[in-house]
């Protein structure tokens, strides 16, 4: 089975320190969740683990709704981890 | 229960308070009382030059209109409006605006309170402050008082 296609989206401090607000990537073998795609994300290089140093305070929308660090990605097509929000 | 007006706008551009309450009102006799909140961008004891407003676009207009409908199951309103800006907003500029109508002042208060509070917490806007001295722009750091302040619809 080849790997599905999932769109991550970066916002705020995320974004500047991963230096993209989005890309697409086949998500590897063995990532099935937000909180194991951040651990497989912070370990590709350091901007992502400058990002996700504290992975317990980031943010997580799966298609456009907030969810927990152990949501399943299976049928999810866009993922996005932004910190705290502050408007209002 | 009749089902509430919604309006819910996320713009760049600012709005008209006198306006959108004439709107909400406007030929409507069953309306007891409105509630307008404003929220302002403040000078920081002048050190502000100006907020920068991220948001995520979609996801914002999604996430206000669930608040909306939540506020609207909780209390018997007749219309509620919620517009959040973006991009740089100067000190003294309005940032966002919450009005709630209704039969009676009790629920159109709270439905106010209330969409302030998640509007803090969940709508996924970062402000950042770009300070007059040149220093670099930093990102405002979400206060614990917030989530506290939201607690209180939960219990």
């Amino acid at each position: 089975m080849s790997g599905k296609s999932i769109k991550i989206r970066y916002f705020a401090w995320l974004r500047e320190r991963i230096g993209k607000a989005e890309e697409t990537i086949t998500l590897p073998q063995g990532v099935a969740t937000a909180a194991q795609l951040i651990s497989w994300l912070s370990a590709t290089d350091e901007g992502y683990a400058y990002a996700f140093e504290e992975p317990d305070t980031i943010r997580i929308a799966l298609d456009q709704e907030h969810a927990e660090a152990d949501a399943a990605l299976a049928d999810i097509s866009e993922v996005a981890f932004f910190p705290p929000m502050t408007g209002g | 229960m009749s089902q509430a007006t919604v309006t819910l706008r996320v713009q760049e551009q600012d709005f008209d308070q006198a306006v959108e309450l004439a709107s909400l009102t406007a030929g409507k006799t069953n309306v007891g009382a409105a509630v307008a909140f404003v929220g302002y961008c403040r000078d920081e004891e002048g050190t502000l030059n100006c907020l920068e407003l991220e948001h995520f676009p979609g996801m914002a207009e999604k996430q206000i209109g669930t608040l909306c409908k939540k506020a609207s199951a909780r209390w018997p309103l007749s219309g509620l409006t919620v517009i959040h800006r973006h991009g740089k907003i100067k000190p003294g500029e309005q940032i966002v605006l919450v009005i709630a109508t209704s039969r009676h002042r009790r629920a159109a208060f709270e439905a106010a309170d209330f969409l302030m509070d998640y509007l803090k917490t969940s709508a996924p806007f970062w402000k950042k402050e770009h300070k007059k001295d040149g220093s670099n722009p930093s990102w405002v750091v979400a206060k614990a008082q917030d989530d506290q302040d939201t607690l209180r619809w939960e219990k």
